[in-house]
């Protein structure tokens, strides 16, 4: 890894997230791996507002931020622009420019859902990543369509008649290769190798990119902050959160743990799933052994 | 020689904005607008125009995609109306925050509830505290050489704010009227190249735009926009006379029109393709032996209150017609804000064309007749009404 990415940090220290926050680690592999001719448009959520204090930012590429749903669309005109000049003006003339989109799971698979599919159908040349911390949490941990079945959020409380989220969570990879772009990827916080090497390779290729990575948020899930690369590995090792991707069609386990562990395992160490009782866990166990058959892994 | 083709307000605005070379263009149909974006992708697809046309999902999209681009450096284009433009509005503010010279052209459209497409001016006067400069076209011809003038009103160093140009649905965007379309290379030779110093999105200068803005920072940009929107005052007129030099064609001072101002004691004020109605009456009246004036507002944001003012000096009553209504103060957007500087007349607000009502030349002196001789200061009166 060392050798592959290189040591200068394009992300820098001493932003304003919780201590331990995983979207920070998002943003720091991501610009590692695409590096410096990278232009981003940031959605609202705790990534932007962490980073971005003004007159401080942790930024060191050019990055825009206009509003909560819209990341996609100012990814699209900034591409836009960007081939524009090129064929105009000949500006970045042989340089390839990556135009990365950041988005927050409610900012991505809810609220920004239309442009999303827009920018995605439409063609863009862009990375779009998914940070996925499973709820709202810059607003304090209310459910987003990508809260797991069953965890507790303060729009999704368990309470003595409803057990947290009622519904499972949104497939946002699967509705983004039904778009038909050429890649679609998953990836863990926790896994920084294998994230690195997608984004260099959405990156790459020509056309729309998505990549959901899953990011562990001390705040909203309720563990210690010094746990949240252990939570993202126990997440994959678990079988919940699956490493693949969709490279023109065709689907790729990209790391396969050797012995999935127990969901409960995962599940005992965060407080937005403490309510559940052993005939929850059974029952998220079943669900979870039985998509892990129909993924491979 | 004069390039004159018989063409409809949409088509002029699709003209300018390839005249204007934009380099990127993202848009979305809605009636009335819809022709000014079918011509547009038509520039595209023929090699006329040499731009990037983002088919957008949506109207909030159109205007992002917008803001993404002209972050970027490009010269920036769109057009929406009504509906569309409602969709915009929380947009519409970062636009103007964040100092995007994007140029808009709007066709004026009622709101719904009831779902309604002709003309009112409703749509645009809601936006108007977006910090966009807003302009208002009387004519086809004006809808051409605004957009022409907006973009260099937009990307003046010292106003950098987006400009809307307004041209009255179906009354503008439908009708046919000969245009003078100028020459390219004389419209690019006066708008000149956009390069972005204040802010741009460029790998070998990182800037971060859109950031956080606390308490300590949020009011100064605000400051900093109405500060813009002082200046753009001079810059609409410097650019506009300009303008005329050029190409031959004045519109009064750029931010007003006077019409038979010097000669009355009742002056009307009003914005759009009403105007001609207005001139057409007072025409008429004149040749009877009888004077009134019009101030047409071309300039709504920024508003040139001074000149207002200044050109009302001698008249006593004023009509103020606004096709627009602020429910529950029975006042329109024109009257509220002009108004307050003419404390010394008789003004009357006059509510009229919601949602596409015909205003007739009949109804104008209906105004008159009323202003001059039944109205109260400050009364409020809808016509055409039907009891
Ligand atoms: C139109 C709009 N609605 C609501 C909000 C309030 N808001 C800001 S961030 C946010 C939640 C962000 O959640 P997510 O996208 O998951 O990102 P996270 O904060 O978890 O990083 C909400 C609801 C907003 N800024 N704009
Ligand atoms: S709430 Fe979660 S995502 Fe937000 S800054 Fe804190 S740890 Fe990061």
């Amino acid at each position: 890894m060392a050798r592959q990415f290189p040591r200068e940090e394009l992300f820098a220290p001493g932003h304003r997230g919780c201590a331990g926050c995983g979207a920070a680690i998002v943003a720091r592999l991501t610009l590692k791996a695409a590096g410096k001719n990278t232009i981003v448009a940031n959605a609202t959520g705790c990534l932007e507002v962490m980073t971005t204090p003004y007159p401080e930012t942790a930024w060191r590429v050019p990055w825009m931020h206009v509003a909560f749903e819209n990341a996609a669309a100012v990814a699209s005109g900034i591409e836009a622009a960007v081939k524009s000049l090129k064929r105009k003006r000949g500006l970045y003339e042989g340089e390839k420019v990556n135009v990365i989109a950041f988005g927050g799971d409610g900012g991505t698979a809810d609220i920004g859902f239309q442009a999303l599919s827009g920018a995605m159908e439409r063609g863009h040349d862009m990375v779009y990543i998914m940070y996925d911390n499973e709820a709202y949490m810059n607003t304090g941990v209310q459910r987003s369509g990508s809260t797991p079945y069953m965890a507790s959020t303060t729009t999704s409380p368990a309470g003595s008649v409803i057990r947290g989220e009622n519904r499972p969570k949104k497939n946002m990879p699967m509705i983004m290769a039904a778009h038909g772009i050429p890649y679609v990827a998953t990836a863990s916080i926790s896994y920084p190798e294998d994230f690195m090497n997608k984004v260099k390779k959405a990156c790459e290729i020509d056309g729309p990119a998505f990549i959901q990575i899953l990011q562990p948020c001390t705040t909203g899930w309720g563990y210690p902050a010094a746990k949240t690369v252990e939570l993202g590995r126990l997440a994959v090792k678990a079988g919940i959160w699956p490493l693949y991707e969709i490279e023109n069609g065709e689907y790729r386990v990209t790391y396969k743990p050797s012995k999935r562990i127990s969901i409960e395992e995962y599940l005992k160490t965060q407080k937005r799933y403490r309510h559940l009782t052993e005939e929850d866990i059974e029952e998220m166990q079943n669900l979870i052994n039985h998509k892990c058959q129909e993924m491979g892994i | 020689m004069q390039n004159v083709k018989v063409i409809t307000g949409t088509s002029a605005a699709a003209e300018a904005a390839k005249l204007a070379d934009v380099d990127v263009i993202a848009a979305y149909p809605i009636t009335p607008q819809t022709t000014s974006v079918e011509k547009l992708a038509e520039f595209v697809a023929n090699g006329e125009l040499n731009a990037e046309y983002i088919k957008v999902e949506s109207e909030h999209s159109a205007i992002s995609a917008c803001v993404g681009a002209s972050a970027t450096g490009a010269r920036t284009f769109t057009a929406t109306s009504s509906q569309g433009l409602a969709l915009m509005h929380e947009i519409l503010f970062a636009a103007a925050g964040m100092r995007m010279p994007i140029v808009m052209m709007n066709a004026n459209r009622a709101l719904s509830a009831p779902i309604n497409i002709w003309n009112d001016q409703q749509d645009s006067i809601s936006q108007r505290d977006t910090g966009w400069i807003q302009l208002y076209a009387e004519n086809n011809q004006e809808t051409l050489d605004l957009i022409i003038q907006a973009f260099k009103i937009a990307e003046n160093e010292n106003v950098l704010l987006p400009v809307m140009v307004n041209l009255d649905g179906f009354i503008l965007t439908h009708t046919v009227e000969p245009v003078e379309i100028p020459e390219k290379e004389k419209v690019l030779n006066f708008v000149g190249q956009y390069e972005p110093k204040h802010a741009y999105l460029r790998p070998e200068k990182p800037m971060t735009q859109g950031a956080l803005g606390d308490p300590e920072w949020y009011m100064e940009t605000r400051y900093d926009v109405q500060k813009a929107q002082d200046v753009a005052l001079n810059v609409i007129k410097d650019i506009h006379d300009k303008f005329a030099e050029k190409f031959g064609r004045a519109y009064g001072n750029g931010l007003i029109e006077s019409y038979n101002i010097e000669n009355a004691e009742t002056v009307l004020i009003t914005m759009g393709s009403l105007c001609g109605t207005i001139k057409d009456v007072i025409d008429e009246l004149k040749a009877e032996g009888k004077e009134y004036g019009l101030l047409k507002i071309i300039s709504y944001r920024p508003l040139p209150t001074e000149e207002i003012k200044e050109a009302l000096k001698g008249a006593k009553n004023v009509a103020i017609l606004d096709k627009d209504i602020s429910l529950g103060l029975d006042k329109g957007a024109l009257f509220t804000d002009i108004a307050p500087f003419l404390k010394d007349k008789k003004t009357v607000n006059y509510i009229v064309g919601l949602g596409g009502r015909d205003i007739r030349k009949a109804n104008i002196k209906e105004i008159i007749e009323h202003t001059e001789n039944e109205a109260k200061d400050t009364e409020t009166k809808w016509i055409g009404l039907k009891e």
